[in-house]
């Protein structure tokens, strides 16, 4: 098969922001994190997207500030390179090219133009040792530079990015792994090493989670598995260190973080509280509790005003002032697993899956944003590991998306599973779904597949389990109350095998039920058995109805590498082909199927017509593991391509979760096109994030309040006036790093102030033109300034005449040709 | 040995006083140590921290404070008194009314030459120490209000006294308060109740350290009287405090049974301003913590729930050893059971009374262990018991029971008495010795006194046993052999031919090949040895946590030999079992031992005394918040 160059596989939305630590910049008002193979850039204020940093070629693996200039943010990545980035306008300004996979990174003061990366040991490729390496980043003016200066630091260190911190102005690192604490004095060139006993037998669990180091003091704060955090003192000695024990946390201290003047510990854990001790009053303690889910990383503010934690459930939280929750940043969250299917809710068109415990989860694809999540549960979560507590393991909605479907359960080792099943039905008023009925033990077993019957008409839930039954839903309609329930309308089975599968028609008329090796076709209608289909080998793994032009196939996938097809006309299999097929999933808005196979250990993607014999799109290797989950999209906007490879993409997208729980779909050259422009639309020359409401209202408030300025403060400006010429004010928004050399600049900028060779006097008679030229504008703006600036309007009167119109055309002459070099710049 | 039949014996209601005051006198390393019962017990700490010497209590006296002046002890009271004791026959030497009082606190300055006592009426009054005896010499300004806690700044010229809601410091040679500090009450309910201070340490640069009845632990300025910083470390009361000897290390010890420690640390290395930095948090104790002492190498600490804690400080060790684990002392290092091996009676001995118990018969309905060594049996069942009231206030020293059962004698500070036992009548014979330990042979009463330096002295026979470094913890004389075996407190084990007036050849070749490191590395002294009946070859010797029955027929074990190995020869063959087999046979399952002793029927007596029962007649310990309730 060729490569189509075309259709590309991309990872759109949904990916971990919760990776690695963020990063807040100096200002506080951005925060950068790690999500996928790019760095995001939030608004901490109004937590909005405003653009990415895209380059990496693999997973980004830590972002940190590049402590010479605010403005710049180095990243590293699993790609071997490390990039040094303007954050403000998204520009890659170098890559430094290490050549091993980078895991962490870390940078201090004192140590200018060396950064610290985690690499794995070069001579143990295959072994999971990794070292840690100062780099000296070579300066030269290329884009692309090869940094090969590496020196060792610390050997055998943890991959873990919190288990390294820079002490006091960076004189020494400390790093733990295991049951031990390492410090590395940079003057002395020499390391301590503390090791904790195992203590294994009194429940204690002594192992090092994290580490971070005071900014001021020389304290190192130790996080550890039992939940106690160490802080050790007088660590340059072999035998005389110390430390003082502080124990909040019942979980393991996932992350520890000194306020920038040490004046405060933040801690986190799996208790997902906020922990806040005084450093100096260490009894006294503060919380923020009810954060949502267990905190992973927690950074703070370089001005200590913002705090902002990573939680596990893909979700970044900004804190104002130690007790404000101020944004939540909401990534799609993917917990354990995808225990649900992906599904579309058909109003939204949102992505539907199990989010949050207990919780199923609404994201708009399109907007790469989580919508809201529903409380399915109803149970209070409880965060302590090792629990068994309940779980969204299946939903559903009908066609129309008034109802909606849940199954939880609750695992437990050697007792009896529980099982509630919930019908959920759409509230108008409140836009959100109401709970109808709820049936405890709906099945004796656990729940296989549940579905909607799509006919209009009825809404019918079928559901099928391993206690050898299916069972049928209806809506009873009661007269005496308002609104009906559900209640079981039929039960089927079949020779006590045990149902795997389901599928309805497209209209509804019939429903396919796969009981291991036999398919039974059923009418909905009178709960007939109307025939069976088998085709030994191997138990059917899922069924499928073609939709509108081949309606009258069903497609089979068997374990035993089978896919099926019957013509339901003639009750006969039409054809069937040897193929591993992992997962089918029927393009509801077209004939198309997608089936993912896989081989020998990577999954492939064939698209094709139930009719047809080819195939019209098919993918090899599309990526490593099994596909489990997919779901066809439908696109809010149709594309119009023509072309036949491209054209199964028109209608829906096709999104699949592979088994790192990354979530991809294709895109077409065209619809990226269009994604770019509209990127490029929303660009604004300032930084701050960019809403609709801002584009609607920003605009039109900052030209007021630069209209109140000059109104109250007349002075300024006045002394701003060479700010004014457009020239400059080119000069000085272009981004220092695309500028030429300064001494080009300054004859460039006096040249800008000069009008000719002509004598000094009229020289400055020109400046005085100008500015009054300005106070003329702004006095057209703003009428009752005439009278006060009226004080110093002679001198003005006196070189105003002086200037001819001659003199005025070449001015404006010189203006024009003064900045046609910049934009030329910009433009390229 | 097959097998035995075994009285359990679980009703000795033995029950230890709670620590009150503690002194380590680092010159000689002993620690003195006060219990509520007015009791003074010496631990030697160099060897083995063996507890050396005890003087009874009487019910009159109360000790709230020691203090060593040299190789002099001293005590005070709230009755009132300063005692010096006599720390060769064990009793006090003389006691002196202070008339201030009740008396909270007694120190010494460094250079050994002053006492000064703090009293109920708010005096402190300063003792010179003369030679044989200490004499008034004059009160410091008089306070309101008690003073609860005294420090004498290591010059000589300063005291800090702790008082309620402050502290003061004195100038000694004027006598006037230079300086008061108020010391904050808690907060909430405890505000109107005034703050203790239950203890100061004033240190070289003259910082003074408090702990007060308000969980704080205080750091202060003690030339200008500032505040220089609050720890707040507990709930309640902070109890103690105790400064290491390079006054780098203050440890503190509260109510809720933990000792903290603090460290004078650099806030960043390499630089000289220090400050006080709480660091660790040792929690060996239930219950308060009410004397502490921070020795070199460990933290000592003892309090209401009765035993002593010596807690190593791992940093000042080069590597693991029996040193440097931690060590709790709960039972006296000496016998307080004795048993009559003829007539089966038992003999308890109380601070204030004896009781003597008749082992019952038992009932055999134990389930039959074919390859087990001994046989367990239900605990026995007393038959009679007979009380003995000591009359007046002397607490008992020490007794003994005969084995025949006829005679039993005890001893007080100042008294001998014995008595014949008549079944349930008694004749009384008075004897004038002070005597630290009674043995009986069957016949004859040999009255064996060992002397602190470790050289025991038998009388009629006259003969000496060559000196050991080590000061002995059990002997006892063979019946038959008339061979005296010792065991010492650092576990060396020595047989003694009384009449060829030399080391038996066992000995000497135990001594040659020398002990098991496993033998060695116990931390508890063997406190009873006795010997089988039946079977000369066998003694029979206990400590805490194990008895070990010694067959000197059998080879001893070298270093490389499995020294607990009677799992293992359970599970040997009958063939292979004699070449596994080897001197010392030792058995843990019965624990928290007082006595064990072989009985002329070879049946076997256990006494126990569960840690457990001890535990649950202590009072309730102050409240605490516990995780998840």
């Amino acid at each position: 098969m060729v490569e189509h160059a075309e259709i590309r596989m991309v990872r759109r939305g949904g990916s971990k922001i919760n990776f690695r630590e963020p990063v807040i910049t100096n200002d506080s008002r951005f925060l950068l994190c790690a999500a996928g193979e790019s760095v995001n850039v939030y608004s901490t204020s109004t937590e909005e997207f405003v653009h990415d940093l895209q380059g990496h070629t693999d997973l980004v693996t830590g972002v940190v500030l590049n402590p010479s200039n605010h403005l710049q943010v180095y990243s590293c990545s699993a790609d071997g390179t490390v990039r040094l980035w303007d954050f403000m306008d998204g520009i890659l300004i170098k890559t430094f090219i290490i050549g091993y996979p980078i895991y962490s990174i870390y940078v201090s003061e004192k140590h200018g133009g060396v950064v610290f990366v985690v690499v794995p040991m070069a001579n143990y490729k295959s072994s999971e040792l990794f070292q840690l390496v100062a780099v000296h980043l070579p300066r030269s003016g290329d884009q692309e530079v090869e940094a090969r200066e590496l020196s060792a630091v610390l050997c055998d260190v943890s991959p873990h990015p919190g288990a390294v911190s820079f002490g006091r102005e960076g004189e020494y690192i400390a790093a733990t792994k295991g049951l031990q604490l390492e410090v590395f004095f940079f003057k002395k060139q020499k390391s301590y090493r503390f090791s904790l006993k195992s203590g294994m037998k009194k429940g204690v669990k002594n192992a090092f989670t994290c580490v971070s180091c005071h900014p001021k003091e020389d304290c190192i704060a130790t996080g550890h598995a039992d939940g106690k955090i160490r802080l050790w003192r007088n660590f340059n000695q072999k035998k005389e260190y110390t430390y003082t024990t502080l124990h909040w946390h019942h979980g393991a201290v996932n992350t520890l973080c000194f306020t920038p003047e040490g004046t405060n510990l933040l801690s986190g854990g799996i208790e997902s509280v906020l922990v806040h001790w005084h450093y100096t009053q260490e009894n006294q303690k503060d919380f923020l509790p009810r954060l949502g889910a267990a905190i992973t990383h927690i950074a703070v503010s370089p001005d200590g005003s913002l705090f902002c934690t990573s939680h596990s459930d893909n979700k970044i939280t900004i804190i104002q002032s130690c007790v404000k929750v101020s944004a939540i940043i909401q990534g799609l969250v993917k917990g354990d697993g995808v225990w649900t299917d992906l599904i579309i809710d058909p109003r939204s068109k949102a992505l539907v899956l199990n989010g949050k415990p207990g919780h199923l989860q609404f994201y708009s694809l399109h907007r790469d944003k989580q919508l809201y999540n529903l409380d399915i549960v109803q149970q209070e979560y409880i965060n302590e590991e090792g629990l068994d507590q309940f779980e969204v393991v299946k939903a559903a909605f009908d066609a129309r998306g008034d109802w909606l479907a849940t199954v939880e359960e609750r695992r437990k080792k050697g007792a009896e599973l529980e099982i509630n099943l919930k019908l959920w039905a759409y509230d108008k008023l409140t836009q959100s779904f109401v709970l109808n009925t709820t049936v405890t033990a709906p099945h004796e077993d656990r729940i296989t597949g549940m579905f909607f019957s799509p006919s209009p008409e009825t809404t019918m839930l079928v559901t099928t389990s391993l206690d050898d039954h299916f069972k049928a839903w209806l809506l009873a309609d009661h007269s005496d109350t308002k609104e009906g329930f559900w209640s079981c309308d039929f039960v089927g089975g079949y020779h006590l095998l045990k149902p795997g599968c389901c599928s309805y028609s497209a209209d509804g008329s019939l429903l396919a039920v796969g009981f291991q090796e036999v398919v039974t076709v059923w009418s909905p209608a009178s709960w007939e058995l109307l025939t069976t289909l088998s085709q030994p080998p191997g138990a059917i793994r899922d069924l499928c109805f073609g939709r509108l032009s081949c309606s009258k196939y069903l497609l089979g996938t068997s374990t035993k590498n089978q896919l099926c097809c019957w013509n339901l006309l003639t009750c006969s299999l039409e054809w069937s082909t040897p193929m591993d097929v992992s997962l089918l999933q029927a393009d509801p808005l077209s004939e198309n199927m997608a089936a993912f196979c896989s081989q020998s250990g990577s999954s492939d993607l064939f698209v094709f017509k139930p009719s047809e014999p080819r195939p019209l799109y098919s993918q090899k290797a599309l990526c490593t593991g099994k596909v489990q989950h997919a779901v066809f999209a439908p696109r809010d906007q149709m594309l119009e391509s023509c072309e036949e490879r491209t054209q199964w993409l028109n209608r829906s997208q096709l999104y699949f979760i592979t088994q790192d729980m990354d979530l991809l779909t294709f895109s077409t050259k065209t619809e990226e096109d269009r994604l770019l422009a509209s990127s490029k639309q929303l660009m604004v020359d300032d930084s701050v994030a960019v809403t609709p409401f801002y584009l609607l209202l920003g605009k039109h408030r900052r030209q007021q309040l630069e209209k109140q300025e000059a109104l109250t403060n007349p002075m300024a400006e006045r002394t701003q006036l060479p700010q004014g010429s457009i020239a400059i004010k080119e000069l000085l928004h272009t981004p220092a790093h695309v500028l030429p050399s300064a001494s080009f600049l300054c004859a460039m900028f006096v040249r800008s102030l000069l009008v000719s060779r002509s004598s000094a006097r009229e020289e400055k008679a020109e400046e005085e033109m100008e500015s009054e030229k300005e106070e003329e504008d702004s006095e057209g703006e703003a009428d009752p300034r005439l009278g006060e600036s009226a004080a110093w309007a002679p001198s003005e009167e006196f070189g105003a005449p002086a200037l001819t119109k001659a003199q005025e055309r070449e001015l404006r002459k010189v203006k024009t040709f003064d900045h046609s070099w910049l934009s030329s710049l910009l433009d390229s | 040995m097959g097998e035995l039949k075994v009285h359990r014996v679980r009703f000795f209601d033995y029950m230890p006083t709670a620590i009150r005051a503690m002194a380590f006198n680092a010159h000689t390393e002993r620690l003195a140590l006060a219990r509520m019962d007015g009791s003074v017990e010496i631990f030697n700490f160099t060897d083995h921290y063996f507890q050396e010497k005890v003087i009874p209590g009487k019910d009159s006296r109360s000790i709230e404070s020691l203090c060593w002046v040299g190789g002099r002890l001293f005590s005070a009271g709230l009755n009132g008194e300063i005692a010096e004791y006599d720390l060769e026959n064990l009793r006090p030497k003389y006691s002196l009314e202070a008339y201030g009082g009740p008396i909270w606190t007694v120190i010494s300055n460094t250079q050994g030459t002053q006492l000064a006592i703090g009293c109920e009426d708010g005096t402190v009054k300063l003792f010179e120490v003369l030679e044989e005896h200490i004499q008034f010499e004059r009160n410091l300004d008089r306070q309101k209000g008690r003073i609860i806690s005294l420090s004498w700044h290591p010059s000589g010229t300063h005291i800090a006294a702790g008082m309620m809601d402050m502290i003061r410091v004195f100038d000694v040679p004027t006598g006037h308060a230079v300086q008061r500090l108020l010391v904050d009450r808690g907060i909430g309910g405890s505000k109107s109740r005034e703050t203790v201070v239950w203890s100061v340490a004033f240190l070289s640069d003259h910082t003074v350290v408090s702990g007060d009845s308000a969980g704080k632990v205080q750091v202060w300025d003690g030339h200008t009287g500032t505040l220089v910083k609050t720890h707040l470390v507990t709930k309640w009361d902070v109890l103690a405090l105790s400064v290491s000897k390079d006054e780098s290390s203050v440890v503190a010890g509260t109510s809720e049974g933990t000792v903290i420690q603090f460290q004078f640390i650099a806030p960043t290395l390499h630089q000289q301003d220090k400050e006080w930095v709480r660091t660790r948090t040792f929690k060996n104790h239930t219950h308060d913590v009410r004397a502490l002492a921070e020795i070199e190498t460990a933290i000592v600490s003892g309090g209401m729930d009765t035993h002593l804690v010596v807690r190593p400080l791992l940093e000042k060790f080069d590597e693991k050893s029996h040193a440097s684990g931690l060590r709790k002392i709960h039972f006296p290092h000496r016998n307080l059971v004795s048993c009559a091996k003829k007539a089966g009676l038992l003999l308890f001995q109380f601070p204030g009374q004896l009781e003597l118990w008749r082992l019952g018969d038992s009932d055999g309905h134990g389930e039959k262990h074919t390859l087990s060594k001994k046989r367990e049996m239900e605990e026995i069942q007393s038959i009679s018991l007979t009380l003995f009231k000591q009359k007046g206030e002397d607490h008992i020293c020490c007794s003994a029971l005969s084995s025949c059962g006829g005679w039993l004698a005890y001893s007080t500070v100042s008294s001998v008495r014995i008595y014949r036992l008549q079944t349930d009548n008694n004749i009384s014979i008075t004897k004038v010795l002070p005597n630290p330990e009674l043995a009986m042979t069957t016949k004859c009463i040999h009255i064996l006194r060992y002397t602190s330096h470790g050289s025991v002295l038998v009388f009629q026979l006259h003969c000496i046993v060559p000196v050991y470094g080590s000061c002995p913890s059990a002997m006892g004389i063979h019946p038959t052999t008339n061979n005296l075996t010792m065991v010492h407190a650092d576990q060396q084990l020595f047989e003694y031919s009384i009449v060829e007036k030399q080391y038996t050849d066992w000995s000497r070749k135990l001594q040659k090949q020398g002990l098991h490191n496993v033998w060695l590395d116990r931390d508890t002294p063997v406190t009873h040895v006795t010997f089988n009946p039946k079977n000369p070859n066998q003694v029979v010797l206990h400590d805490m946590h194990m008895f070990c029955i010694i067959d000197q027929s059998l080879p001893l074990p070298d270093q490389k030999t499995q020294f607990y190995n009677q799992m293992t020869l359970r599970s040997l063959s009958e063939q292979e079992r004699p070449s596994h087999l080897h001197a010392f046979k030792i058995c843990k399952t019965f624990q928290d031992l007082l006595c064990v002793s072989l009985l002329d029927d070879q049946s076997l007596v256990v006494v126990e005394r569960p840690l457990l029962a001890i535990t649950s007649q202590l009072p309730a310990p102050v409240r605490q918040k516990k995780f998840a309730t």
